[in-house]
Formats: C-alpha cells, sequence, structure tokens
C-alpha cells in the first residue's frame, strides 16, 4: 500500500497492464513522445517503444476507429481522448460501433476496448472544453462507462477496464489527478465494473456521488458530523451498469438523499438516481431526494464565474441540510 | 383566460346538485383552492374550490338552482382581464362536454365534505417540489404514510414538521414514544360537573349552524313532513348472538372482531332480500324502484351532526368484512376524511344507538330510502321461558317505513324475519 495520486495509481495501472498483457496497446494524441497532455503516459514511451505507445495525428474519430478496428482482430487497445469534450467528433465510432458491434454481429465479435477520456471543468479551458457530459455516454446500452473518485479505485477499475472484454469508457476528472490515496501495490488488485461502494458510513443522509464530487461529498460528510449528521457517501463508480444496490440499501435507513454529480442536472446522472430510488424504495422516501450539479449554462471562463456555475462541496453540504428539513 | 367553473361529480352516483350558497361573488379576489360555493348532494353539503386564481366574473345559476354535473356555475377571469358579456356567453355556451368534464373531476378531491376551507397562504411551488395537497388533505412522506398504517395510526392525529406541515418518519417516531392521548372513560365523564359555580348563569349563544346541521336539518324535516312514516316495534332475545359474537371474537384478530351492529346489518341485510319493498325509493307518482343491491347505511355520530356510512353489499358479505368496513367508514367520518363512497348508495339505513342504554327510539327515514331500523340496546330484562320467569338478554328495535312504499302486515313480517336472523345467528354464517 503506498499513498500515492491519482494520476500515478492510473499510470500505474496502464505500466502493469502492460506488462502483463503484450495485446494492451496505447495510442492517442501526445501519448508518446511527450508522455501524455497530463503526464500519465511519462516513460512510456521509451520503455515500451513506438509499436505499443502511439502518437496519433489529430483525429479522433481515426483513434478511436483504428482501436476498435484493433481490439476486433484480437488486441486489447486503450485509446487516449485529450479531452471527453473530442469524444463528440468520433460520436459515431463510439455509440453506433462501439457500443453496438458486439451485439450485431451476434457474438462473433468481442470488443476489449478502453476509451479514456479527461472530463470535468474549473481550469479555465472555457466553454467547449470544459464539459461533464458523461451522462451522455451513460445513455447507449452496449457502453460500460466508468468514472472514479479515489486512486485506488481509479487504479482497480482501469486494469478491470482493460481485462474487460466489452468496450469501456474510463472517464478521469483532471482536478483529481493531484488527489492523493492509499493504493494497493498488488498488480491483481482489481475492482469490478458496475458495482457502486460506500465510501463513508452514516445513517442520517445518503449522498449519491461519482468521480470528483465523491471528494467534495466526503468533505461535505465531514462538516455535516461537526453538526452531528452522518451523511453516507456512495460512489457510484460505474454510470452503466448502474449498481443502485448500495444506493437503496443506504437509503432505507436514511429515507433521505442528495446526489451530486458536476455536470447538468437536467437529464443527468442524479434524474437518473433519483428517479430509481422513487422506483425502488417509494415507501421509504421522507423527503424530496436533492440533486446538486453544474448550473444550467455553457462553463464561463471567466475564473470567478466559473467557480460559481460550478457544484461545490457547500453545495453538498446545504442540500444534505435541506433534504433533512434542518 | 377566463376559465369556467363546473358543477363537480362527487362520487359515481351523483348526476346533479344544488347550489346552495355563493361563497364569492362576483368582483371577489379568488386564489386557486379558495372555496367559492357550497353545493348540496342527497348526501351532504360540500364546498367547491376553484381550480384557478383570479377574479370572479360571472356566476352563471343562483342559490338554490339544481343543476347536472358538469354544467357551467362561474367564470374566473385573471386579474385585469375583463370579458365581455358575448365573451362570457359563448365560453358558458360552447364549453361543456369532455373539457368541462376534465375540469369537474379536477376539483373532485379538493372539495373534501367537511374540510373547512382552507384560508393558509401557500407560497409558490419551488422548482423541485410541485404543490400537491394530497388526498385527505394531510401531507406526509410516503415513508411517513407506511409508517402510520404500520401502527394504525391516523395522519389527521399528527402534526408535521416537515415544509408545509408535511408529516416525516421524525414526528411519527415522536408520536408512538409519546403513545396515544388517554381515553376519557366512561365513568370518569360521567361523575365530571360543569365548571361554573351556582349562581353563574352563563349568557344566551347564538351559534352558527355547520353546513353539516343545515344539510341534516333540511333532509329531516322534508322526510318527516313529506315521508308518511308508521312505526313497528319488537323485542329481539339476543342471548345467543351475544354468545356467538363472544365465541367468534376470540378467534378473530383485535382489527376484526365483530360488534353486535355488525350482526344487525348482516341479519337486516339478508330479510331486505326477502322483503324487497323496504329496500326500494319512490321512483315517480307511479313506479317504486326495487333496488338489485341491498346496501345497508349505519348512521355515526361525527362532530355537529352525523353521516351516514354504507355497507355495500352487505348480504353477500362475510360479517368480518362487514365489520372490518364499517370499521374503517366510521373511523374515517370521525377524524372527517369520508370519502365520497363511504357514504353514498345506501338503500336502507340503520340507527343504532345501543351505546347509549337506550331502552328503545323511533328514527326518521333517510331520504329517499324506504325504511330506517332504530337499534337499541341489549339488556338483561326478566322474560318469560317455557311459563317460568328468567333472565334474558333482550334488545328492542324499530322500524320506521314509508307507507307509500309499505304497509304495517308487510313490515311486521319483516321484523319477524329479522328476529329469524337476530335470535338464531348462526343463519348470519351461512
Amino acid at each position: 500500500m503506498a499513498r500515492i495520486t491519482m494520476r500515478e495509481a492510473i499510470s500505474n495501472a496502464l505500466w502493469e497492464e502492460m506488462e502483463r498483457d503484450e495485446r494492451v496497446f496505447i495510442q492517442g494524441e501526445e501519448v508518446g513522445v511527450w508522455g501524455g497532455t497530463y503526464a500519465v503516459t511519462k516513460g512510456f514511451y521509451d520503455h515500451f517503444g513506438e509499436k505499443r505507445v502511439r502518437d496519433t495525428p489529430i483525429a479522433e474519430t481515426a483513434i478511436v476507429g483504428s482501436a476498435i478496428g484493433a481490439a476486433m482482430t484480437g488486441m486489447r487497445p486503450v485509446a487516449e481522448l485529450m479531452t471527453i469534450n473530442f469524444a463528440f467528433v468520433a460520436m459515431d465510432h463510439i455509440v453506433n460501433e462501439a457500443a453496438k458491434l458486439r451485439y450485431m454481429f451476434g457474438g462473433q465479435f468481442t470488443l476489449p476496448l478502453v476509451i479514456r477520456a479527461v472530463s470535468g471543468g474549473g481550469r479555465q479551458l472555457a466553454a467547449t472544453h470544459s464539459q461533464t457530459p458523461d451522462a451522455i455516454f451513460a445513455h447507449f446500452p452496449g457502453l460500460v462507462v466508468v468514472s472514479p473518485g479515489t486512486p485506488a479505485d481509479a487504479k482497480g477499475l482501469l486494469k478491470s477496464a482493460i481485462r474487460s472484454d466489452d468496450p469501456v469508457l474510463f472517464i478521469e476528472n483532471a482536478t483529481l489527478y493531484q488527489t492523493r490515496g492509499e493504493v494497493p501495490d498488488d498488480p491483481e488488485h482489481l475492482e469490478p465494473l458496475g458495482k457502486s461502494k460506500v465510501q463513508r458510513e452514516g445513517d442520517d443522509v445518503t449522498i449519491v456521488a461519482y468521480s470528483k464530487m465523491v471528494q467534495s461529498a466526503l468533505k461535505a460528510a465531514d462538516m455535516l458530523s461537526e453538526d452531528g449528521i452522518e451523511a453516507e457517501v456512495v460512489d457510484l463508480r460505474s454510470l452503466r451498469p448502474l449498481d443502485m444496490d448500495p444506493v437503496i440499501e443506504s437509503f432505507k435507513r436514511t429515507n433521505r438523499a442528495v446526489i451530486a454529480e458536476e455536470g447538468w442536472r437536467s437529464y443527468g446522472v442524479g434524474s437518473e438516481v433519483s428517479s430509481r430510488i422513487y422506483e425502488l424504495a417509494f415507501d421509504y422516501v421522507d423527503a424530496p431526494v436533492k440533486r446538486v450539479a453544474q448550473a444550467e449554462v455553457p462553463l464561463p471562463y471567466n475564473s470567478e464565474l466559473e467557480q460559481l456555475a460550478l457544484p461545490k462541496t457547500e453545495d453538498i453540504y446545504r442540500a444534505a441540510k435541506e433534504v433533512l428539513y434542518g | 383566460m377566463a376559465e369556467l367553473i363546473t358543477m363537480p361529480k362527487l362520487g359515481f352516483d351523483m348526476a346533479e346538485g344544488t347550489l346552495v350558497r355563493w361563497v364569492k361573488v362576483v368582483g371577489d379576489e379568488v386564489n386557486k383552492g379558495d372555496v367559492i360555493a357550497e353545493i348540496e348532494t342527497d348526501k351532504a353539503t360540500v364546498e367547491v374550490e376553484s381550480s384557478v386564481s383570479g377574479v370572479m366574473v360571472k356566476l352563471v345559476v343562483d342559490e338554490g338552482t339544481t343543476l347536472p354535473v358538469n354544467a357551467p356555475i362561474a367564470v374566473v377571469a385573471q386579474k385585469g382581464e375583463e370579458p365581455s358579456e358575448e365573451e362570457l356567453k359563448a365560453l358558458v355556451g360552447e364549453e361543456g362536454g369532455e373539457k368541462s368534464k376534465k375540469k369537474a373531476k379536477k376539483e373532485e378531491k379538493p372539495a373534501k365534505k367537511g374540510q373547512e376551507s382552507k384560508k393558509e397562504e401557500e407560497p409558490e411551488a419551488k422548482e423541485e417540489e410541485a404543490d400537491i395537497t394530497p388526498a385527505g388533505g394531510v401531507r406526509s412522506s410516503p415513508l411517513a404514510r407506511r409508517m402510520a398504517e404500520d401502527h394504525d395510526i391516523p395522519l389527521q392525529k399528527i402534526d408535521g414538521s416537515g415544509p408545509r406541515g408535511r408529516i416525516v418518519k421524525k414526528d411519527i417516531e415522536e408520536f408512538l414514544e409519546k403513545g396515544p392521548e388517554p381515553e376519557v372513560s366512561k365513568s370518569e365523564r360521567q361523575v365530571s360537573l360543569p365548571a361554573f359555580a351556582m349562581g353563574e348563569i352563563p349568557e344566551d349563544q347564538v351559534v352558527e349552524m355547520s353546513r353539516l346541521r343545515q344539510a341534516i336539518g333540511r333532509r329531516m324535516q322534508d322526510s318527516n313532513q313529506n315521508f308518511p312514516h308508521f312505526y313497528i316495534t319488537r323485542a329481539f332475545k339476543t342471548g345467543a348472538l351475544l354468545k356467538l359474537r363472544k365465541e367468534l371474537n376470540e378467534l378473530l384478530p383485535e382489527e376484526d372482531k365483530l360488534s353486535v351492529n355488525d350482526f344487525i346489518i348482516k341479519a337486516v341485510a339478508l330479510a331486505l332480500r326477502q322483503y324487497p319493498n323496504l329496500n326500494a325509493v319512490i321512483e315517480d307518482e307511479k313506479h317504486i324502484r326495487r333496488f338489485g343491491h341491498v346496501n345497508i347505511g349505519v348512521a355515526v355520530a361525527v362532530e355537529g351532526g352525523l353521516l351516514t356510512i354504507v355497507s355495500k353489499d352487505a348480504d353477500q358479505k362475510p360479517l368480518r368484512l362487514i365489520a372490518r368496513e364499517i370499521r374503517e367508514m366510521a373511523g374515517r367520518a370521525r377524524d372527517g376524511k369520508v370519502k365520497n363512497e363511504d357514504i353514498e348508495g345506501s338503500t336502507f339505513s340503520i340507527s343504532n344507538l345501543g351505546m347509549f342504554g337506550v331502552d328503545n327510539f323511533a328514527a326518521i327515514i333517510n331520504p329517499p330510502e324506504a325504511g330506517i331500523l332504530a337499534v337499541s340496546t341489549a339488556q338483561d330484562v326478566p322474560m318469560v321461558v317455557n311459563g317460568e320467569v328468567v333472565v334474558g338478554s333482550q334488545m328492542k328495535a324499530t322500524l320506521s317505513a314509508d307507507h307509500r312504499v309499505t304497509d304495517g302486515a308487510e313490515a311486521a313480517e319483516f321484523m319477524r324475519v329479522l328476529a329469524d336472523y337476530l335470535e338464531e345467528p348462526k343463519r348470519l354464517l351461512l
């Protein structure tokens, strides 16, 4: 067990899997010689060579499309999109091919493809490069959508994603790269895809979150604890398949829930989760579920405004107080 | 846009209603949910709430008018809007059909009987939380409702601490911790004395009659003046019935225990099957309608008056089901939360004052029915059995019957058959 950053955890996962299985290779913009825009693949090019760490043109359609072809023919590619905002360029490949090929060919192919993409705002990259469109991708059956909230989960989930025979969109939040946490050294440290996890236990209110909002939720839970309120924080980890069991189990005890996501509220993760709570635990509802999300505007470039538009720890804290009628 | 308010349909057999009183007049500001008028059905007087906010611009009918369900009764316009006479006419004329039917339905819920008009100012609904007044008028969370049901607590007894008085889990838990309010025992009630001392004579009080009081008055006066009543009293031996009841109740869970009245409902229903003339109404001058269903109305004392709850198809139902339904409906009636279906469709009624130590009394027929049975207290009396005077249990009941529909001999036969059932109560179980 070592206390490392999420960047290191992701980097370790890639390194270990490439060492373990020579079919695993990386391709994307600036992943090789430069070492990755976020330095996740630093040193990989020198160690694994240009065949397994492939710099591509600035052409997301080609990055994803060729990775799909490679996966269909037996390789296990990890395609990197510099930001998830560029995934829109490759949308047809992601949702019409990656998500559907195995199904439409009657199972003749598997698609052991991982697409890594950086999501989230807060770094003054302006409206088109700061989005959190995770829910859009989770809409499509056939695609596994994962987004870790802690370094340990990042490592365990990415390794599972690489070993999975289905296409996985692995979404990383750039502002979490420096987040530190205890991460097992064990090269067989795997976290199951499609399983939510309780990151903090409590009996008074359930906070459901994923990715960066897990960290905010844990901080909000500490603030609530000072007020005598013990929040349970459930980390979804995968948006598809969505594992509601720990959420429902928790909600049946707390009867109150807040769902936090960095993306926009409308048609978002909170909408889906709250709807399922009402469907699965209606008789346990003691107050309307609250959603914490980004303001419904294109994210501003101006730093002050950008921070105002993004959901924060205080928003989760306040929402928890509200659902508790406190 | 001016909106039409129509006569609401309050129950499946309601065809028309009488507009008894306008609460709002032309020019009055109307908020959604405000009571705008009182209407009287053949069951009760109920308040009509406005489904829209605005200003009352037209009252379509005068007080005292009877009109069919969905017929236009008023027009509410938005503030500042002044529809012309032609526009109003067009609105009142062209509406009807499907649109007003829908509207009437919408009003069904808020216009609960016996519910005081809600004057509270309600804030605008928040984005996430729709402003819904639930059926029964009590706000509660689904969890609170389930807990209340599990513990058999009427929600009306609980003060809600949530937004706008919503009852939440905490309130139920606190209620359970506190325990139910102690009930005043009979003997305590009897020894309690008036609070004032000798010499202090209170002044006369003039109190307003509740709408329920007024409705009871009108209906009873109508019945007593216009229905030619005659009365038949008979004593029933109740020893066997009380014994059977005791035996059965030992087998039944608390919530299913049978009352003497449940036996009487069943017996009356079965006897009515044999005497359909008493399960009837005057249809018109030349016709009597003998009902196919036997639905027994049971008078329940409520604050300020009484309501008649209805055990439907009581001749068909097992005693246990009759008992359970009556208990639930009576509970709702006393809590002022009676449902329309609880009080509609009765074809014959029973008034039971057995719990008050009454020897005998006669009731006024619940119009438009043909008869009502007034049931008194079962008590131990000396009675002659095989030439010997012994102590036995006996209960008197008096049938009031409408002489336009039936005659003394038939009514007396009905009472004899009723005695067969009550004195050999095993027959009620068959």
